[in-house]
């Protein structure tokens, strides 16, 4: 029986409607308890702000883009060399670091719980190799389908409950947690070159536009009772003008799910764009944001851009295509048969480019413009705006209008009469903070029920202190106070165990892998159907009995069953 | 017993629909393989070594795995700068096994890459990679380049499975509708089916390469009348194909990274598919050799961020090829003990490497006798990945894939030993 005690933290825990209160957590076994008895381990919070775990509901941490994201960049992983120590694996990278590396900054930013925001279904046991290499965080993948064959071609005959029991099956056969389409159709498009520009374009060969397939996956979503919603990487990112078809996209949501959304829309940023070409670029956050804040149905992530040098990597395979052209670096590109596309490029966000400046009030917008801090939730799309170990300092952007005025007069001198942001003053509270970063996310993933993202009786025990005296700081004068504070926390608890401390790591750790088995009828089971499993065995390039992920390949695991209605 | 969707451990196409049929521990059928894998597979077990071998006083005796194990962490130890080496014919669970021991030893750990398709990351590290899994090719691909390798020889079910003589979704007639495009040095048997083939003096690929682009970018006018011993009309008429099709998908080897220009050649041809991806859909893919090297570089990518000749002598992960790579090491007698799994450098590496493996203690772990055996003083038995161990591999398109096993002949495989090695070094090295 391991039993531990955090003594005299200040917590703040929104889903329990805690809200800055001194009290002890006591632990039992990894799960948070009524008390404990005098021979458990005793950590003294000091007062300091205590909170749930961080959760990241879009990340990429692992799988084939971003492992080759790192392979392609020796120059990244030069500026994130530490050495073997201990527990801990000597680390490499700054913005695709090493799975160890991953791992370890954020068990020392407090963060315990990951989703890898999409997994190429063919090779989705490369994401659970590099899973089971991420010692200190519990992770979740979600599964491409926005080119798949077998759905688009459903979609194209009406049949949404053939599309649920493809997406099911799939998601059992790679134990991947949720639906993610990236551009979809548009990654269909690009294994000829081609690209849709918006969700009534029509995907060449199938007959399907992207309109008709987030429809009928968000009704399939549904229908196998899935934790988390469809996870929407909208058409046309990072185009000027796009913010019509982003909000055209959200107008077409239904709300079917009254604990969650129906649709998480990630990376909006990169979705918010006005002007009709890169002269006329602009912010278009407020009607995007206007949108969200009237439809409850629909969450967001910031997608949040930050200066410095990245690697950028989706699986929107011709958005990567024309960014390489606009940027002339190096490019990978990597489609996967019947399924999705992927690029990744190198990018340095710069505040002496225009545009660059732009973007990165946008994201601030979006967080600031959306009235409910439940529905936008705190991202960079890792790495894609920025490496995740910036999130401290967009904390503290967000709650500091002193801070962000400061950061303004630093970028490209024709970005305010581009953007919103100098006139907006509002300016975020703790709580607020602690719901985009944990409880909104692990809301919006649908992770509460197994105990994440909250510290209630029999939640996991998933605690990050840190080192801020909540009574003493003015976040919106001691911005850099904040940054420290949420840069390095005091301790990091992964499942009651005490995993990171003041920076070190303290423990190699064991990851839970959290996936998803719907239920579905034997009439609707698609390995035992002739057309599904024909089109398998004659298009892939992998037999059908070879492509399901084997249980070996996940070391300590939760499955989620759900009673699918099909 | 006959096992279906059995997987090929030969090369890089890491076949997947094999069927064996197997009597007691003899293979005694193989369907859908080709000549190599089959051969492979019927051999495997047979000349297998029966227990580890140890060399004493100049002669060879047998040994016990504890004996063995205990001796090459030993060996380990004792080194100041040791070596492992190969890694490209097991699975990936030994690679990471490797990697762990490679860092807490402060050792350099490198394999095949290094030999073969190293010049190739050379190249995608300075301007990327488009790619593509295979079956995006079979589905798309109206045009085929092979350049610098022979597929028929040493791919032998590359064109039936992914190219030219697969089926493809949108090609109505695939075998008709596909042209094949083939460069080399000299004619192959792969280049007597091809619809141009293109002959390029030796040295010349860099030259043929750029003059291509020239002409892709509309600069036909700095193109001389031939270029490496290729006609300008030839040249003109292969990029018009290559612009032309649909979706071109060119496949080079070592014909293009081991020859004079090296990496440049293929930074070339992954710029002239660059320069192709503005006017049509084009992909790039090196023909990896070793069913699993591939899967050595992704093991070694994630855990050390390198994808191969990683030095961990300063504690942290350090890549320098042409510095950290096999190779340069032994040929500056750098390392003073030597670990080689499953691989052979005894048949590939240069004397002067050969010779330096022989004066310091080298261990072997290989299920066969060798090239390599006559040079180390220990070698180690396991069990062939594939058929009596199963594992990860990548395929050369980094599609990974579960090898199965199919036989018990009771040998240990790779991750079994390498861990034990690693857990006597853990004892007296402690993390």
């Amino acid at each position: 029986m391991n039993e531990l005690l955090v003594k005299n933290a200040y917590v703040i825990d929104p889903i329990n409607h805690i809200d800055g209160e001194v009290m002890d957590i006591a632990v039992r076994d990894g799960r948070i308890v009524e008390d404990v008895g005098p021979q458990a381990e005793v950590i003294d919070a000091e007062g300091c702000l205590t909170l749930p775990g961080g959760v990241d509901s879009h990340t990429h941490v692992c799988g084939t883009k971003v492992n080759f994201g790192r392979y392609m960049s020796p120059e990244d992983m030069r500026a994130g060399r530490e050495v073997r120590r201990g527990v801990k694996h000597a680390t490499s990278g700054y913005s695709v670091p090493t799975t160890y590396a991953n791992s370890y900054r954020y068990a020392i930013m407090g963060y315990t719980t990951l989703l890898e925001g999409a997994m190429a279904p063919l090779e989705a046991r490369h994401t659970h190799e590099e899973f089971s290499a991420t010692p200190l965080q519990d992770m979740m993948a979600n599964t491409l389908f926005d080119g798949n064959w077998g759905v688009m071609k459903a979609v194209s005959e009406g049949d949404i409950e053939r599309v649920a029991a493809i997406v099911g099956w799939t998601l059992s056969a790679v134990k991947g947690f949720g639906i993610k389409l990236t551009n979809p159709g548009g990654t269909e498009a690009w294994g000829y070159g081609k690209d849709l520009r918006c969700i009534k374009d029509e995907v060449p060969h199938f007959g399907v536009t992207p309109a008709e397939i987030i429809e009928a996956m968000i009704q399939a979503c549904e229908m196998l009772r899935l934790p988390h919603s469809v996870h929407l990487h909208c058409n046309n990112l990072g185009t000027p003008g796009n913010y019509a078809c982003t909000v055209g996209t959200f107008n077409l949501v239904p709300d079917l799910n009254k604990k969650r959304q129906s649709l998480y829309a990630t990376h909006v940023q990169f979705h918010s764009y006005g002007g009709s070409d890169w002269k006329t670029f602009r912010s278009k956050a407020e009607p995007v944001a206007y949108t969200v804040n009237n439809r409850p149905q629909i969450v967001i992530d910031m997608g949040q851009v930050m200066f410095g040098k990245t690697t950028t990597m989706t699986a929107d395979g011709p958005m990567e295509f024309n960014l390489y052209r606009l940027h002339h670096n190096k490019w990978s590109n990597h489609d996967v048969e019947l399924e999705t596309g992927s690029g990744i490029i190198p990018v340095l966000y710069r505040k002496k480019n225009l545009v660059n400046s732009i973007m990165w009030a946008i994201g601030l917008e979006l967080g600031l413009l959306v009235k409910d801090p439940w529905r936008c939730l705190l991202t960079t799309d890792n790495p894609n705006g920025a490496p995740f170990v910036k999130y401290p300092e967009i904390i503290a952007l967000l709650m500091s209008k002193k801070y962000r005025d400061a950061e303004f007069a630093t970028v490209h001198r024709r970005t305010e009469s581009r953007v919103d942001l100098p006139a907006l003053d509002r300016e975020m509270d703790w709580n607020e903070i602690a719901v985009m970063t944990r409880a909104g996310q692990a809301k919006a993933l649908g992770i509460t029920g197994i105990g994440k993202g909250h510290l209630g009786l029999g939640a996991e025990a998933d605690i990050a202190v840190y080192p801020l005296k909540v009574g003493e700081i003015d976040p919106a004068q001691e911005y850099q106070k904040i940054i420290d504070g949420f840069a390095r926390a005091k301790w990091t608890v992964k499942r009651g165990r005490p995993v990171a401390r003041n920076g070190e790591i303290l423990v190699h750790g064991e990851n839970t892998t959290i996936w998803v088995d719907p239920k579905i009828s034997p009439e609707h089971d698609m390995s035992r159907d002739p057309k599904f499993t024909e089109m398998f065995n004659h298009w892939y390039s992998v037999r059908m009995s070879n492509y399901p992920v084997q249980d070996e390949y996940l070391k300590r695991n939760l499955r989620i069953e759900t009673e699918a209605t099909i | 017993m006959i096992h279906e969707d059995m997987i090929c451990p030969f090369c890089g196409c890491l076949c997947d629909d094999l069927v064996i049929e197997t009597e007691g521990t003899e293979v005694v059928r193989v369907d859908n393989a080709c000549t190599l894998g089959s051969h492979k597979l019927m051999n495997a077990g047979k000349h297998r070594l029966k227990a580890p071998i140890m060399r004493d006083s100049g002669r060879w005796r047998d040994a016990t795995y504890e004996e063995a194990i205990e001796y090459t962490a030993g060996i380990l130890l004792d080194a100041d700068r040791p070596l492992l080496y190969g890694w490209s014919s097991t699975q990936g669970e030994a690679q990471g096994a490797g990697v762990s021991m490679a860092e807490l030893l402060g050792g350099v750990i490198d394999s095949t890459t290094s030999v073969c398709h190293g010049p190739s990351i050379l190249a995608i590290q300075e301007v990327g990679h488009p790619g593509c899994t295979l079956g995006q090719v079979k589905n798309r691909a109206d045009l085929i380049v092979y350049w610098g390798c022979n597929p028929t020889e040493a791919h032998p079910r590359h064109m039936s499975r992914y190219t030219t003589y697969a089926d493809g979704y949108f090609l109505e007639n695939a075998f008709r509708d596909r042209k094949l495009i083939i460069v080399d040095v000299r004619k192959t048997e792969t280049g007597s089916i091809a619809d141009e083939f293109i002959q390029v003096k030796p040295g010349g690929d860099y030259a043929v390469l750029s003059a291509l682009r020239a002409i892709v970018r509309g600069r036909e006018d700095v193109v001389p009348p031939t270029v490496a011993g290729v006609t300008k009309e030839q040249l003109l008429r292969v990029a018009a194909l290559c612009k032309e099709a649909k979706f071109g998908a060119l496949f080079f080897g070592v014909g293009l990274t081991m020859s004079p220009g090296k990496y440049k050649n293929v930074r070339n041809a992954i710029e002239l598919v660059d320069e192709l991806n503005r006017y049509t859909k084009f992909t790039l893919t090196p023909l990896r050799g070793h069913y699993n090297v591939y899967g050595s570089n992704e093991v070694f990518t994630w855990m050390t961020g390198y994808p191969y000749a990683v030095d961990f002598s300063r504690q942290i992960a350090f890549y320098n090829p042409g510095e950290t790579t096999a190779v340069d090491i032994l040929a500056r007698k750098e390392c003073d003990a030597a670990l080689i799994v499953a691989s052979d450098p005894g048949a590939h590496f240069p004397k002067k490497c050969l010779e330096h493996l022989t004066d310091i203690p080298t261990v072997l772990i290989d299920p066969m006798h060798t090239m390599t055996t006559p040079l180390v003083r220990c070698q180690i038995p396991t069990a062939v990945t594939g058929m009596d161990a199963a594992g990860t591999a990548y395929r050369m398109d980094g599609v990974p894939i579960h090898v199965k096993k199919f036989l018990d002949l009771g040998y240990p495989s790779d991750t079994e030993i390498i861990t034990k090695i690693f857990e006597k070094v853990t004892e007296v090295r402690h993390p």
